[in-house]
């Protein structure tokens, strides 16, 4: 079993209403210097078998992302 | 002749199936529930509904899992073969996500939960789902939605509904509906079965489930 972690962020460009959110909270909290903040998902699963950076990709593609507002990367801490 | 056979399609989590298959029948069509799991249409399908609700929780993205399910195959085809495919709210994200309507649908602007009536204009009339009605005309539906701005390109649709007005949700162009290239399929956020009695303020709504029939 292999760890395989997956992180979706919306992409550049795309109105994240959310981080926009997060960054009105932050700055009212006095965290003043902050700007650009986006918020994205991180999937982490084992899997098995060959190549699982691959087979996470595959996922990626299939299922995960959503490639018209959404961009993934796939890493493998090993 | 007998009434035209209607497949409602069932998630988990979907809400509106029931006022949707009480506005099938109030058209003179015949709803069949369809399960999710299930790899076939009922029998003498004619049209396909896809129900509004919350399907599999809104987890990962609205109508993404659902859109992945066995019964999507057979929805595929049907649409494939030039049959009709109404998609409401969720039912729309889960087409656009099945790849079946252009685009995607974003949460709302305002990140705020929407529930409220709208003038809707026809944007487009010459889909079959207005029914005749001009461009211009005007539609009045409720919309209940956390998700419903869509994003996409709007050269790759045709845009049937927008908002009247003011934008309510951070939707691209005031889109409130639209329908692929073909016309067979179309997916609106707003709630037509929720416009089909005069008590409650309009029967708009009959329009798209006449269509969805003929």
């Amino acid at each position: 079993m292999t760890l395989v972690v997956v992180t979706v962020m919306p992409k550049k460009g795309v109105l994240d209403p959310q981080g926009q959110a997060v960054q009105g909270a932050l700055l009212h909290l006095g965290f003043g210097d902050v700007s650009d903040v986006r918020v994205g998902k991180r999937i982490e699963m084992e899997i098995a078998g060959h190549d699982p950076a691959a087979q996470a990709t595959r996922m990626c593609e299939d299922l995960l992302a959503n490639n018209l507002i959404e961009d993934y990367a796939v890493e493998v801490p090993g | 002749m007998s009434a035209t056979r209607v497949a409602v399609l069932r998630f988990p989590g979907t809400l509106d199936h029931e006022s949707a298959a009480r506005a099938v029948a109030g058209v003179g069509g015949e709803p069949v529930f369809t399960h999710h799991e299930d790899t076939a249409l009922p029998g003498e399908t004619g049209a396909v509904l896809v129900p509004g609700g919350f399907s599999y929780g809104d987890h990962l993205r609205p109508g993404a899992l659902a859109s992945r399910t066995p019964i999507m195959g057979a929805v595929r085809a049907h649409a494939a073969a030039g049959g009709k495919v109404l998609g409401i709210c969720n039912g729309f994200q889960i087409l656009c996500e099945a790849g079946l309507l252009p685009g995607v649908l974003r949460p709302n602007a305002s990140l705020s939960f929407i529930c409220r009536q709208a003038d809707l204009e026809v944007a487009d009339a010459g889909t079959p789902w207005t029914g005749g009605r001009d461009e211009g005309e005007v539609l009045s539906m409720p919309f209940k939605h956390h998700d419903g701005a869509w994003f996409g390109d709007p050269g790759s649709t045709r845009v049937v509904l927008r908002y009247r007005g003011e934008n309510p949700n951070g939707s691209m162009d005031r889109i409130a509906g639209i329908a692929n290239l073909a016309g067979n399929v179309m997916g609106l956020m707003p709630h037509p079965e929720e416009a089909q009695d005069p008590l409650l303020g309009s029967v708009d709504g009959r329009v798209l489930f006449a269509a969805l029939i003929s």
